[in-house]
């Protein structure tokens, strides 16, 4: 549905040439939700505007349903623009414009005739809830609400994919989770494919398929949901799962523990979630094990527990409960302390 | 006879064709100004960097020649363009002659207010509406020009306030108007009455254009 081939951008700034994006690969499925994660100034924002070409990549090619839209004349680039809807951080709504013109006026630019531009406003704006606001301007609307005018007109032109760039991020956590709940709508009822950008581990935790952690312009990890949230394997995709759950212990209470056994994340994801494991660690082996954080993480497509256990005992004793652990689908990953 | 009724007697005619003529030439100067120059205001908009069509050498071009004009004052335009506005309107006075100085004067200021006004429309607004596949042209129309109407009508006020004072100085080609009256009859020939009744008449006029343009503004205005 949408695929970016080896998408590099250059911008030439005072201080030299910057290349924003470098060499990046995005291949999104229909009905997928993607998420692209980062801080602010990886480059996300510029990648997610290749997409519809707000941006022109300086290398690579962007395909929209095979369709390589990179090298189409303006008039067929339009078209294609159609095909997908965006949203923004700062919702971009016309400030003149009540929230039904707001959605009507680019029907009618886009030449659909009255009657369907009245049918389509209406149903969208229902859709997003908001049929009662359809004579407010915008000014009088919370900023959930906001987005939710910008989402019904996104969706209005009926388009195959949604561009999210950073669209909850001005919002508070509870509209942020009821913008989500609505993404997700119309990704499972309008079959919507949908690619985001945002600096918001729970956006990704929350309605996300596919992952892909972006520093300096580069994707430095990527993998499905599940996968990135239980075997994160670069330090900025760790720094990121820390922000929605606590993963860290301090280097010094590792080292202290460590002297009377291991310091061990467990991590829980499918079936294994559902045995009870360490109570069985503690009969088999000689081991006491110690919780010592835990929490559940509720993904799309998935569960994942995280313990952090501190295992007392012989060390040959609590290898052999680890490898138990290990080969019953337990995720495994030792703590360092302090060298 | 009262003092009043001799004024009005004798002085109402002449005023009253001083005010027709007044707004003859801030009317047809106005309209023309605004033909220029809210393209004008549109294209310094557009071909600045980074914005559609984006282009330096016309953006670097219409600043550089609404810098010039706006640098030379009114009275001195009237006389530096004679030529140019025998050429064009074939005589040089009456209010035929006096359009052309006046239009050159108003258009880049109007142009210069319309960026202004054009600028404060959120950026983020016009790049929605690209992506969703829509024509520039359209996006100037609904977009632009629809978001900034508050701030131009603000504009448009201004620079016919000013206007109003540029037209004081036609006088100096024959054109006639309030200002010519005041200075012809009020101060060359001492009637100090005239001189009051033109200023009262201006006062009054500035005061409704202006509260006009803002009532209208305000009601544009949605935030």
């Amino acid at each position: 549905m949408i695929v970016l081939e080896n998408i590099s951008k250059e911008f030439n700034s005072k201080s030299g040439k910057v290349k924003a994006v470098n060499n990046v690969n995005i291949h999104v499925k229909k009905g997928e939700i993607h998420g692209v994660i980062g801080y602010s100034g990886a480059g996300k924002s510029t990648l997610i505007r290749c997409v519809n070409l707000l941006e022109r990549p300086t290398e690579g090619k962007v395909y929209i349903n095979g369709v390589e839209t990179t090298s189409l004349p303006l008039p067929k680039l339009r078209e294609a623009r159609n095909k997908i809807g965006m949203i923004f951080q700062g919702f971009n709504l016309l400030k003149t414009a009540t929230v039904y013109d707001n959605i009507a006026i680019p029907l009618k630019l886009l030449g659909y005739n009255k009657a369907e531009v009245q049918n389509r406003a209406e149903k969208y704006l229902e859709i997003v809830g908001l049929t009662d606001k359809h004579k407010n301007y915008p000014n009088q609307l919370s900023g959930g609400q906001k987005q939710r005018v910008a989402i019904a007109r996104a969706l209005a032109q009926e388009p195959e994919i949604l561009l999210s760039d950073e669209a909850t991020s001005a919002l508070d956590p509870e509209t942020t989770d009821s913008i989500l709940d609505l993404l997700l709508k119309i990704n499972r009822d309008l079959g919507i494919t949908i690619l985001l950008i945002t600096h918001e581990m729970n956006v990704i935790q929350k309605i996300c398929d596919h992952v892909y952690v972006m520093e300096n312009g580069y994707v430095v990890e990527q993998n499905n949901a599940i996968q990135l949230f239980t075997k994160p394997t670069h330090p900025t995709s760790k720094k990121f799962l820390n922000t929605i759950s606590q993963r860290n212990l301090s280097p010094a209470l590792i080292s202290q523990l460590h002297v009377t056994g291991s310091v061990t994340r467990l991590t829980f994801v499918g079936e294994s979630a559902g045995k009870p494991l360490l109570a069985g660690v503690s009969k088999k082996f000689n081991v006491q094990p110690n919780i010592l954080t835990a929490n559940i993480i509720e993904l799309k497509n998935g569960i994942i527990g995280n313990i952090v256990i501190h295992l007392m005992g012989e060390k040959d004793q609590v290898n052999a409960a680890l490898q138990f652990l290990d080969e019953n689908g337990v995720g495994i990953e030792n703590l360092e302390g302090q060298s | 006879m009262s003092r009043l009724e001799q004024f009005t007697d004798q002085w109402l005619p002449i005023i009253g064709k001083s005010v027709i003529e007044t707004f003859q030439m801030v009317g047809i100067s106005l309209f023309f100004s605004v033909l220029i120059g809210i393209p004008l205001g549109i294209l310094i908009v557009l071909t600045r960097p980074g914005q559609t069509l984006q282009n330096k050498f016309l953006y670097q071009l219409s600043n550089l020649v609404i810098n010039i004009v706006r640098s030379i004052p009114f009275i001195i335009l009237l006389f530096f363009i004679l030529p140019f506005t025998r050429y064009i309107v074939g005589t040089t006075i009456g209010v035929k002659g006096v359009i052309v100085p006046l239009v050159i004067y108003t258009a880049p200021y109007i142009a210069r207010l319309m960026e202004s006004a054009l600028l404060e429309v959120e950026n983020g607004v016009v790049e929605a509406y690209t992506a969703m596949g829509i024509k520039t042209r359209s996006i100037i129309w609904h977009v632009l020009l629809r978001e900034a109407r508050p701030s131009i009508i603000l504009g448009l006020t201004i620079s016919t306030v000013s206007l109003i004072g540029a037209t004081a100085m036609a006088g100096m080609v024959g054109a006639g108007g309030l200002g010519d009256l005041a200075y012809r009859f009020g101060h060359l020939r001492y009637e100090v009455d005239v001189m009051y009744a033109t200023v009262f008449i201006l006062i009054v006029l500035v005061q409704s254009i202006q509260s006009i343009g803002n009532r209208l503004a305000a009601r544009l205005k949605k935030d």
